[in-house]
């Protein structure tokens, strides 16, 4: 095949394959041998510290019944139902209300978007202290709006009410997918929107005929990658509630670290790693397919 | 659109709510660290900080209100057998004839005994015990708080916001202790966790915008065959979750002696990301070829056009790039807790994390300051940089 190129062919591959000499080093050194491996991992029992022995599918089959598991499964899943939706219509509003063109909208902007870059482990830390049960100011505002103190929730130390925590802290953090609703509501062409004023349209049949579905394929990207961050969530968990209580915030990737670095279990961690990783194949796919049908793309 | 001023109105009174709720954690931020201990745990929350001053032994101090004094009492001196002379606030009940009821420890319990005793200074009941507020940690060296007890009237208030707070929570995780060309020296371990976190992040930076922008460069500019199947490759790597590859890469690392260095954490932005490749393959395309043609016709080397025409067109690509970078790597955790081990190669995140899990519950202004101080970095750097930013992230929202 290379003998049948030109000069010009042979010369551009060589460039070609020159300039991305870095990232294919790379790419086998921290992809292909770490994935191949884990895939490998999860058929054996593997400590790091000794060989890796093959043990076939006994992880998988140990996985499915571990509660733990399917525990820190169902948390993910809460969590994912909850908040995505919740921080989709939230960022959603937000956008379109700063998409008004109103005065001030760079400052408006700003601060809703600045929690979005507070680094996870002060923001943590920072909501460990609103959310304290006795002396956290989000109890204290609650009585201020009169509810009674006593039926106020200790937020991360109730196991009911611990998830809820969570996903407040992570409603704070939308600014990022705002800023992206926002870039693609500022696409949608003006001039759908005059011929529906025109026809006579309200705000409201403009937002659910226009807006929306001119803004599918945006929030087909944010849900997918929504999805994709919740079962990856570890920090707030780790530091905040160490997956408590009664394993209440029990997330999936926090199992994984415990079983890999804690329990010294890599080959049944890396098992559970797989079944992440089908998952997000399976979403991602099926979103795509599902997208294909529904969302609107103008091309 | 043209709104009515009504519609206008609402809008803004809904923003207005919306930005005083979602920068109200700041607020509680940093008026936390900026809060002294004792006003910390107060239900219901203080909202300024405060500072006490009051005479104590005659100099106007800062200091903590400790407890009003209900009964009158006196401050008396005694000594017991040769023992240094205490101070000490009693009941007046507990002094007559020149004899002061103490307790005494002795040996292993403490007995009351009937001590003589000289009265400084009757206390009427309503006064308050005030003690210097000492501006040191627990630990550090220093002579111990004066005390005294004065009037109400004597106690002046004023709104002062305890700067020290930041100082201690500097210099509270300890200091680490190096030596260079022999010289001795102790540094905060906090700046220690900075210098660890800017090196991770710079480090980074420089790697995977030089490498991301190579590989960019060669799936982008030049016509190889089967380049857009490699491509596709590269593009669904970003789909591989880190729980994948973290087992195995900490094993690598570990057969590579790296494990507790700072190296995990950047050597791999040398060898680019697929997200950053992907971003500046975009941003290539659009340059004109008229330009690397010309520039080959006057013999310049491929890689010559790429240094020398590519990166200065860039530069508001390469921007994006380096400052994501940047970003994550400051924020970056789980990567420092599976890869660090010791606790002068921490990065501000698991220093951070470190501090909060061992004093966690009580050192509120200490956590808060520290936070502040992880948090305001990101702020500055993002105020500087926010319109490139803020085009960053809409772009790769929307090009996908």
């Amino acid at each position: 095949m290379i003998r049948a190129m030109t000069r010009n062919q042979r010369r551009d591959l060589r460039n070609g394959l020159l300039f991305i000499s870095p990232w294919i080093v790379g790419f086998c050194v921290f992809m292909v041998y770490p994935v191949a491996s884990s895939l490998y991992f999860s058929f054996c029992d593997y400590s790091v510290l000794e060989r890796p022995v093959w043990i076939g599918a006994e992880n998988f089959t140990e996985l499915a019944h571990d509660s733990v598991f399917w525990t820190s499964l169902g948390n993910t899943l809460y969590y994912a139902v909850i908040a995505l939706p919740l921080g989709m219509m939230l960022a959603i509003g937000v956008a379109l209300l700063l998409n008004t063109k109103v005065r001030g909208m760079a400052v408006y902007r700003t601060i809703f978007f600045l929690p979005s870059i507070v680094p996870v482990v002060a923001m943590a830390i920072l909501w460990l202290w609103i959310l304290n049960g006795r002396y956290g100011v989000l109890n204290y505002s609650l009585t201020l709006l009169g509810l009674p103190a006593k039926s106020l929730p200790a937020w991360l130390e109730s196991k009911h009410w611990a998830m809820p925590a969570l996903i407040l802290m992570g409603l704070w953090g939308i600014g990022h997918a705002m800023v992206i609703y926002l870039a693609g509501l500022q696409d949608i062409p003006v001039h759908l929107y005059e011929s529906a004023e025109i026809d006579g349209a309200s705000w409201w049949q403009k937002t659910v005929h226009i807006t929306l579905p001119m803004l599918s394929p945006t929030i087909y990207f944010n849900l997918i990658m929504g999805i994709i961050g919740t079962f990856q969530i570890f920090a707030a968990p780790y530091i905040m509630t160490n997956g408590g209580p009664e394993r209440a915030t029990h997330f999936y990737t926090f199992y994984l670290y415990n079983l890999a670095f804690e329990d010294l279990r890599m080959g049944y961690a890396c098992a559970m790693a797989w079944i992440l990783f089908l998952i997000i194949l399976g979403l991602t796919l099926l979103a795509t397919k599902v997208s294909a049908k529904h969302v609107h793309y103008e091309r | 659109m043209k709104l009515t001023t009504p519609k206008r109105i609402a809008i803004h009174a809904a923003l207005v709510v919306g930005s005083c709720i979602f920068i109200f954690p700041f607020v509680w931020l940093i008026t936390t660290s900026l809060k002294p201990v004792e006003q910390i745990m107060k239900m219901p929350p203080d909202w300024l900080p405060r500072a006490y001053y009051a005479p104590v032994e005659g100099q106007r101090l800062k200091v903590v209100k400790e407890r009003e004094i209900g009964e009158p009492s006196l401050i008396v001196h005694y000594a017991v057998g040769g023992t240094a002379p205490s101070r000490v606030l009693l009941p007046a009940s507990k002094y007559a004839d020149g004899r002061a009821e103490v307790e005494v420890r002795v040996a292993d319990r403490t007995e009351l005994v009937r001590v003589p005793a000289v009265v400084e200074k009757e206390v009427p009941g309503g006064c308050w015990l005030v003690r210097e507020k000492l501006e040191r940690l627990p630990q550090d060296p220093g002579p111990p708080a004066r005390w005294d007890c004065v009037s109400p009237a004597q106690i002046e208030e004023r709104i002062e916001p305890a700067w020290w707070n930041y100082r201690g929570a500097i210099r509270y995780t300890g200091y680490y202790e190096g030596s260079f060309l022999g010289l001795k020296y102790r540094v905060p371990m906090f700046l220690v966790y900075l210098r660890n976190t800017l090196l991770v992040a710079i480090l980074g930076v420089i790697g995977t915008t030089l490498s991301s922008a190579l590989a960019a460069y060669g799936f982008a500019r030049i016509p190889w065959p089967g380049r857009d199947k490699v491509f596709l490759v590269a593009l669904s790597t970003m789909m591989v979750p880190f729980a994948v590859t973290m087992v195995p890469l900490y094993g690598v690392f570990r057969a590579l002696g790296w494990i507790g260095t700072l190296k995990p954490l950047w050597v791999p932005a040398f060898f680019g990301s697929a997200f950053n490749i992907f971003l500046l393959r975009q941003f290539f395309r659009t340059i004109p070829q008229d330009l690397s043609e010309a520039a080959r016709i006057d013999g310049c080397s491929e890689f010559g056009i790429f240094w020398r025409i590519m990166l200065p067109l860039s530069k508001p690509a390469l921007a994006v790039v380096a400052l994501f970078h940047f970003m994550w790597a400051w924020n970056d955790f789980m990567g420092p807790l599976i890869f660090l081990t010791k606790q002068e190669t921490y990065t501000l995140s698991l220093g951070l994390q470190f501090y909060q899990s061992q004093h966690g519950g009580s050192e509120w202004h200490f956590l808060m300051a520290a936070s502040t101080l992880m948090i305001l970095p990101i702020v500055v750097l993002f105020f500087f940089t926010q319109r490139t930013f803020i085009q960053g992230i809409s772009t790769t929202g929307m090009k996908n």
